[in-house]
């Protein structure tokens, strides 16, 4: 199946997310679509699925122009989808979830699981995505999740296979599996659009990559393209891939961790038992699959949560379960995971939120008043010194984009005198050029001797930061290495192998 | 406490807070059980109690000196089990609940029978067949949450249709002279409430919560209006026989129990069955639970979400309106003001209980209705005050909710509407 899409364009009020996109999917290709975060990638493929009416253009099957009002003509039209959050009831099997909205019946009402389990045993046969039918969703490791959603799509006859951001949840070795699914799908005939940010990816295993970049394409290029011009292309200028740092200058110990155990809200344990120490002028990276117990250990270290057991000391003095409050006076700094949700407060201003947590300084406060135009002040040369680009400082923090939200709150932290930095996933949904930013800075405040925690998910931000990098796997720090090992003996860490023979420092 | 313990290797072995938790709740429910049923022991000095098994029948006696101090025993064991954290899990483990619980109920019963000085001692009638009138609005409220919170809406007006349900039942009974046709009357209203639920919560995404507790008003109101201001005649419909089918009826203790009823608890039987069935093994069902857990997912697959809501919300309706019609046409005939006194709200109770499972949420309402029925009959007897005798229902509620049910999961996109984009 040939799909064309002849100018197709979405508009939001003034925002203009798709501005006349052409793009033609050959039949059994693995077509790239490259962009940074926000480039109007999604919206694209929403608009091809039926989510999101086009404001303008047209989408052509076979040369025939077709529209899709719903997802339902999408899928009739053979057109499927593999989101990026995926669309699977977790309480039901993999063949509930395979058969929802096509389903195999008995008598034209009752469902018919047993027809419905073999089809996904031939689906899994056909194309080797290996899955047992009638396991439960939530039961499956993300990876497998995802073949779920794979068979989902065969299963309504998919001609062409949309995967959005499709390798952000795994490990390097489940990207790998994938990647061979995907070329077993093209070479059976089905066609795949590979929406992605990750340029190592796109030239392992795409055909033809497009390349967008705010709502236009701005080019095709093939996967021979080096990996400079295609960022280079991504950006619209050129791009530094790797941080500049000196090896680090390992001081006094500044963060010490023992026997940490800490237990989520639904009374399972998360953290199970972890030690380790980090020095001033040191960044520790922690590196692992989403969901194996960072979230609770960043917690823990900035005293959002009580452990049950175990000791965390700063300088000595053991700060656990103080409270945020006490933490920070100590002198951490926090990057939290999800800034909309925890680092910033969307309905404040710029210049609010970049006190949210110094309100009570004395720079900015006078007993119970704020000194408003030292706060202004303070916003003029954190903007200045960040870059941050907002139209002003009283702009509302949510009409920013997410790297300039992240901004905001890096600026917060790096503005008062830090012993230790936690970061999590300090790049998420950010744009290249302020992750080069958030870098640099980040690494500069190490080279000032703060002691520093990276976690994230992505290894090749824990690879760029790091001085030792700690591996998580089901609550546990699996193994602590050094960032000269290569990626696949970290990719096994991070499944839980412990066995990899690598040397601990 | 501390969960903690060194093992061998020195790596650190720690217990799971929720298992900590799972225990502690069964040691102190198995305590309490296993001290009460100590008390009952003691205190009864004549352990002979008369019985009847059926209202026509003769009295009995049966002496529980030894079912006492079995009684005792077996609360023991569990509490012996739950103190070396060995209760089984699935099951086995239900099966052992089932047993204290039993044990509790026979050694509470022995007690408050027993010991009885006069020359005409009061006899225990079969709690059976009354339980299982008495669970019938409640089971068929129940069997609405059900439906609506499976599909993702939260129904907390069940109390305000049955309302309507029981109001109408009895309008139109009367009015056609036909008990029968009042459970058609009841089913309507109950639609018609729902009508309203539908078109606010699926249509203007009103907070479901607020919007239950509206619709409740607005019964009450409507049904006191209505009351008042129509003539009395048009309140005093017949009240539906009971049908003893044959063969069934004749089957010992069971036969008087559950076939011995009249229409509306035959229907009852049927709506658990069919909303099981529906819920479960068909694709309507398949398409329900989705949409209440995942919406999304349910529209990427070209399901139309909001459209499997109404015909749910509806359905429900149809299920609590009848169950409405209990209080009417189903048991004393005409309508008094707030004739449904709080049952919708133990319906919702037990939809929870019974984890948003027709089958759990049957068996939950019937524990309540078991109260209820032995609540009635205790009255007799001046062993306990009343008060605490008309509060032993939700003490009961209190109990098995915090120390059997445990974390319970409402479906994912429970009261949450669903806007496309």
């Amino acid at each position: 199946m040939k799909l064309e899409i002849r100018g197709l364009t979405k508009r939001f009020g003034d925002f203009v997310a798709n501005d006349h996109i052409d793009l033609t999917i050959e039949p059994g290709e693995i077509h790239c679509l490259l962009g940074e975060n926000g480039a109007g990638k999604s919206t694209l493929m929403n608009m091809l699925y039926g989510l999101l009416d086009p404001s303008e253009g047209e989408v052509l099957i076979d040369e025939v122009p077709r529209s899709f009002a719903t997802p339902g003509d999408a899928i009739a039209a053979g057109i499927g989808m593999v989101h990026q959050h995926f669309m699977l009831v977790p309480v039901f099997t993999v063949a509930e979830n395979v058969m929802l909205g096509d389903e195999s019946v008995r008598g034209g009402v009752f469902l018919n699981r047993g027809q419905a389990t073999e089809r996904v045993r031939a689906l899994s046969q056909q194309y080797g995505l290996k899955v047992d039918p009638e396991a439960l969703v939530e039961h499956l490791p993300v990876g497998v999740q995802q073949r779920v959603e794979i068979i989902k799509a065969l299963s309504h006859n998919a001609k062409v296979l949309i995967l959005d951001e499709p390798t952000a949840v795994l490990t390097p070795q489940e990207i790998e599996e994938l990647m061979q699914i995907m070329r077993e799908l093209r070479d059976q005939g089905t066609s795949i659009i590979f929406i992605t940010h990750k340029l190592r990816e796109v030239k392992a295993v795409g055909d033809r990559i497009s390349v967008i970049r705010r709502g236009r394409v701005v080019g095709t290029a093939d996967p021979s393209t080096s990996e400079a011009e295609l960022a280079e292309m991504m950006v619209g200028r050129s791009v530094k891939l790797v941080v500049d740092k000196e090896p680090s200058t390992r001081r006094d110990t500044v963060l010490q961790v023992e026997h940490l155990t800490v237990t989520d809200p639904r009374g399972h344990q998360v953290v199970k038992d972890i030690g380790f120490e980090v020095r001033a002028g040191e960044v520790l990276g922690v590196a692992g699959v989403q969901g194996n117990g960072q979230t609770e250990l960043v917690k823990a270290l900035i005293g959002l949560i009580r452990p049950d057991t175990g000791v965390i000391s700063l300088d000595g003095n053991d700060i656990s379960g103080h409270g945020p409050r006490r933490s920070l006076e100590a002198g951490v700094g926090y990057i939290p995971e999800d800034r909309s949700h925890d680092g910033n407060v969307g309905s404040f201003s710029v210049r609010e939120n970049l006190i949210l947590d110094l309100y009570r300084d004395d720079r900015f406060a006078r007993g119970m008043a704020l000194r408003l135009d030292d706060i202004a002040t303070n916003a003029q040369e954190r903007i200045e010194e960040f870059d941050i680009r907002t139209e002003s400082d009283q702009t509302p923090v949510s009409a920013l984009s997410g790297g300039n939200q992240q901004k905001v709150v890096v600026a917060r932290e790096f503005s008062r005198p830090l012993k230790l930095l936690v970061a999590s996933q300090p790049t998420r949904g950010v744009d290249v050029g302020s992750i080069e930013f958030i870098h640099r800075r980040i690494i500069a405040e190490r080279d000032r001797g703060t002691a520093v925690v990276i976690v994230s998910t992505e290894l090749d931000e824990i690879y760029a930061l790091s001085d030792r990098i700690a591996v998580m796997y089901d609550g546990r720090i699996v193994g602590t290495v050094t960032p000269d090992i290569p990626r696949e003996q970290i990719g096994l860490l991070m499944a839980g192998a412990t066995d990899t023979g690598e040397e601990r420092v | 406490m501390t969960a903690a313990a060194i093992t061998e290797e020195g790596t650190v072995d720690i217990r799971d807070r929720a298992d900590v938790v799972r225990q502690i709740r069964q040691l102190v429910v198995f305590a309490i059980v296993a001290v009460l049923t100590l008390v009952f022991w003691l205190s009864t000095e004549d352990a002979v109690i008369p019985y009847r098994l059926g209202e026509g029948e003769d009295v009995s006696t049966f002496d529980g000196a030894v079912a006492l101090v079995l009684c005792f025993l077996l609360a023991l064991v569990a509490l012996g089990l739950a103190a070396v954290n060995r209760v089984p899990r699935g099951w086995a483990g239900t099966l052992i609940y089932l047993a204290v619980g039993l044990a509790f109920v026979l050694s509470f019963l022995i007690w408050s029978y027993g010991d009885q000085m006069t020359e005409t001692p009061t006899a225990l009638l079969n709690p059976l067949p009354g339980t299982v009138r008495l669970s019938t609005p409640l089971i068929l409220g129940a069997m609405a949450g059900c439906l609506c919170e499976r599909a993702g809406v939260i129904n907390l007006a069940i109390e305000g249709q049955m309302l309507v349900g029981a109001y109408f039942a009895a309008l139109a009974a009367t009015v056609v002279s036909s008990a029968t046709f009042g459970l058609v009357g009841g089913l309507v209203a109950g639609v018609a409430l729902s009508v309203l639920l539908g078109f606010f919560a699926l249509r203007y995404q009103m907070n479901q919560v607020v919007l239950g507790v509206v619709l409740i008003a607005l019964a009450t109101g409507l049904t006191d209006f209505l009351l008042s201001q129509l003539p009395r005649e048009l309140n005093e419909p017949e009240i539906l026989q009971r049908i003893a089918i044959p063969v069934l009826s004749d089957i010992p203790l069971l036969g008087p129990t559950l076939f011995d009823q009249n229409l509306l608890v035959y229907l009852m039987y049927v709506a658990v069955a069919g909303s099981t069935l529906l819920l479960f093994e068909t694709r309507w069902g398949l398409r329900v639970r989705a949409v209440g857990e995942h919406p999304k997912a349910a529209d990427t697959v070209g399901i139309k979400v909001n459209r499997l809501r109404w015909q749910a919300v509806l359905l429900g309706g149809a299920m609590a309106g009848l169950g409405g019609a209990y209080f009417t046409v189903g048991s004393t005939g005409s309508f008094d003001s707030n004739a449904s006194a709080g049952n919708g709200f133990i319906a919702l109770a037990a939809v929870i209980m019974g984890r948003w499972h027709p089958i759990g949420a049957t068996l939950s309402a019937c524990l309540f209705g078991f109260c209820f029925t032995l609540q009635a009959q205790l009255a007799f007897l001046d062993k306990i005050p009343g008060e605490l005798l008309r509060a032993s229902p939700y003490l009961v509620t209190l109990i098995a909710v915090a120390g059997f049910v445990g974390r319970v999961r409402p479906p994912a996109a429970d009261g949450e509407p669903y806007v496309k984009g």
